[in-house]
């Protein structure tokens, strides 16, 4: 197959060109995160979390989660109607599970894209322009990433108000500066490099250098530094709700640890109530940062010595 | 080209060298005073912006199910100033936090600053023993990890760095106060489930130790996997430099390789991180604070938020953030004493 890419044929245009050569480093890139172990538990385990999260509907019924029409007694015990027990208001643990996957996830990847929008554009164009402009951008990500992000996070959930909307623009909000410097850091060794020069030199403007020579430059990175930041907004949205700022009508595995702790399970010994939404976010997290962390080796080859 | 990072930039390193970077120390400190003062105006105009330009009426926000008629609104708005304009309400908001006072706990009508440094002390010891504890063990764990890595050692302890990073640290606390405070269970309640002493008012040490033993506990194993897994990654990235090879040819044991050149150098970008690290520390606090219910800032800021109490909130924020921003400069300043590379 590469024999075949590297000879252009006469009859293939420039995007067709360009779309072979994506490929092959996609291909290549894949080959290279199958040597990571690490990395392919992960993956199978976040497949079966999605997987669960998109079949809710055919494994738990929606009566199920209702308040009012909970089928089961309250806080029973696991047994083999309920695997994992009842809630205090007699809902199945493993129905809230399924149903919470789905929040929990929703709120991880969107609030992650937000957060990589608002990233990458700043770390692009702060490291891109030369002048005041870039200058205070770099400034106020550097303001962004000292202010402790729970603290802020808190107030503008607080101030905002409790939806599921909020909490990921608050999650997306408060996490986006690291991303801006790893991009800013990126752009600035891209831009100094003699292709670049040449594009100028050809006459390139500004938006065509950014768009089409540093931003799929940096692109690998942003995506392997994804893959790290849903692992945060994850873990963020479980601690947002368990402090209470979660979307109240909506049940995720942070919704159900705050009203485990809050009804006493802890000290009461209701242990099928609070170990599993933990032991899920766990799960979940950790296949997210393993993910993350083979993707980074793929991407950036002077990390391979370390693992 | 100066413009660049320096934490990944060879050239500025080569600058500082060539121009005499002992020297230059004074102009370093001069700088990063400037940076962080700057920081902290930021967070200071923030901090009023937040609360009163977002979408979100304070008296609304504040008096859910409280103020219901107009009146009372427009009472409320008086009393905390809020019918003003707003570069007036900016002054007089400036000119009294350099006064130190932050306004009045809605719920309690006690000065929030008084509020603040009556929670402070909790939150010192809890964060202060927890931190130095974490630093210590992650340091001598991650060392010992990169070192040998790959061993039955470095996978285990690297693994359960993992899961441990992965957790939500307050989710590791309702564990063990189910585990070991309950009173369910094998285990029959050795600790106390929360708060600080058993009878508040005669504390003794013990007492306060033996309540401050499962929240340590906890915030330690949270913070520690973030610090091992740094520093072993650190020390990962010396592992091939040629000063260590020089250093074996010299005939030095092993041990000495690693400690007095290895891990030192390891130790530099250690530093940076945890530094950057901070807010994660902060957040740490809230959340254990509220598990264990231990009167601290962070169980203060909940507090806040459960009311909701914007002032009271304000205050905690300003705090939490100055002194992430206060610790941050520390963090620099010393690394300016440790390595002259970055005195740029």
């Amino acid at each position: 197959m590469s024999a075949a890419s590297t000879t252009p044929r006469a009859a293939v245009s420039a995007r067709q060109l360009a779309w072979r050569r994506r490929r092959e480093t996609l291909r290549r890139g894949w080959a290279e995160f199958r040597q990571h172990r690490a990395g392919l538990v992960g993956l199978g385990i976040l497949v079966v979390f999605v997987v669960v999260a998109l079949a809710a509907p055919l494994l738990a019924s929606s009566t199920d989660i209702s308040v009012t029409r909970a089928p089961g007694g309250v806080l029973e015990h696991p047994s083999s109607t309920y695997w994992l027990g009842t809630d205090d208001s007699g809902r199945p643990v493993l129905s809230l599970l399924i149903w919470g996957a789905r929040i929990s996830l929703l709120v991880g990847l969107t609030a992650t894209v937000i957060s990589m929008v608002i990233g990458t554009l700043v770390g692009l164009m702060s490291g891109y322009f030369e002048g005041w402009g870039g200058a205070l951008l770099f400034r106020v990500t550097e303001w962004f990433l000292v202010i402790p992000f729970l603290p802020l996070a808190i107030v503008l959930a607080t101030v905002l108000g409790r939806s599921l909307f909020n909490i990921i623009l608050v999650i997306g909000i408060t996490s986006w500066p690291a991303t801006a410097l790893l991009i800013r850091s990126q752009t600035l060794s891209i831009k100094e490099r003699p292709y670049l020069e040449r594009a100028r030199v050809l006459g390139a403007g500004r938006s065509h250098q950014i768009g089409r020579h540093i931003l799929p430059n940096v692109m690998p990175m942003v995506f392997a530094n994804t893959t790290l930041t849903v692992a945060i907004a994850i873990l963020t949205e479980t601690t947002l709700s368990f402090l209470g700022l979660g979307d109240p009508t909506r049940v995720s595995w942070g919704t159900m640890l705050d009203q485990a702790y809050s009804v006493g399970a802890i000290t009461t010994g209701s242990w099928w109530f609070f170990m599993p939404p933990g032991i899920c976010v766990i799960l979940v997290v950790l296949s997210f940062t393993l993910i993350g962390q083979a993707l980074e080796d793929v991407v950036n080859p002077r990390l391979k010595a370390r693992r | 080209m100066t413009t660049l990072a320096t934490a990944d930039a060879a050239v500025p390193e080569a600058e500082a060298r060539r121009s005499g970077g002992r020297r230059s120390y004074g102009r370093y400190v001069l700088g990063k005073v400037a940076g962080s003062a700057a920081s902290l105006a930021f967070v200071v105009v923030l901090n009023f912006f937040l609360f009163r330009v977002l979408p979100g009426d304070p008296a609304r926000t504040l008096g859910r199910g409280r103020l219901n008629t107009p009146e009372a609104i427009a009472e409320f708005n008086k009393t905390y100033g809020l019918d003003q304009p707003l570069p007036q309400q900016f002054v007089t908001y400036l000119g009294n936090l350099l006064h130190g006072d932050m306004g009045l706990a809605i719920s309690t009508r006690a000065p929030v600053s008084q509020l603040i440094l009556d929670r402070m002390w909790p939150t010192l010891l809890l964060v202060g023993t927890s931190t130095v504890l974490a630093t210590l063990l992650g340091v001598w764990l991650g060392m010992n990890q990169a070192w040998k890595r790959g061993s039955f050692f470095d996978k285990s302890t690297t693994w359960t760095s993992l899961v441990l990073y992965s957790m939500p640290e307050w989710w590791l606390g309702m564990v063990l106060i189910a585990l070991l405070a309950s009173g369910v269970g094998p285990f029959l309640g050795w600790f106390p489930t929360g708060g600080l002493h058993t009878d508040a008012a005669n504390p003794t040490v013990l007492d306060t130790v033996w309540h401050l033993t499962l929240p340590v506990i906890t915030l330690t194993l949270a913070y520690l996997a973030d610090y091992s897994l740094i520093m072993r990654s650190s020390l990962l990235d010396e592992l091939g430099e040629d000063y260590l090879t020089t250093a074996r040819a010299k005939g030095l044991r092993d041990l000495q390789v690693r400690n007095r050149h290895a891990a030192r150098n390891a130790l530099l970008p250690t530093t940076t991180l945890i530094a950057l690290n901070l807010g994660f520390v902060v957040a740490g606090a809230i959340t254990v604070e509220t598990v264990f219910s231990i009167p601290g800032l962070g169980l203060l800021a909940v507090e806040g938020l459960r009311g909701p109490d914007l002032w009271l909130l304000q205050g905690t924020f300003l705090v939490a953030s100055a002194g992430v921003i206060l610790a941050n400069l520390v963090a620099n300043l010393l690394y300016g004493l440790l390595d002259p590379r970055v005195r740029v």
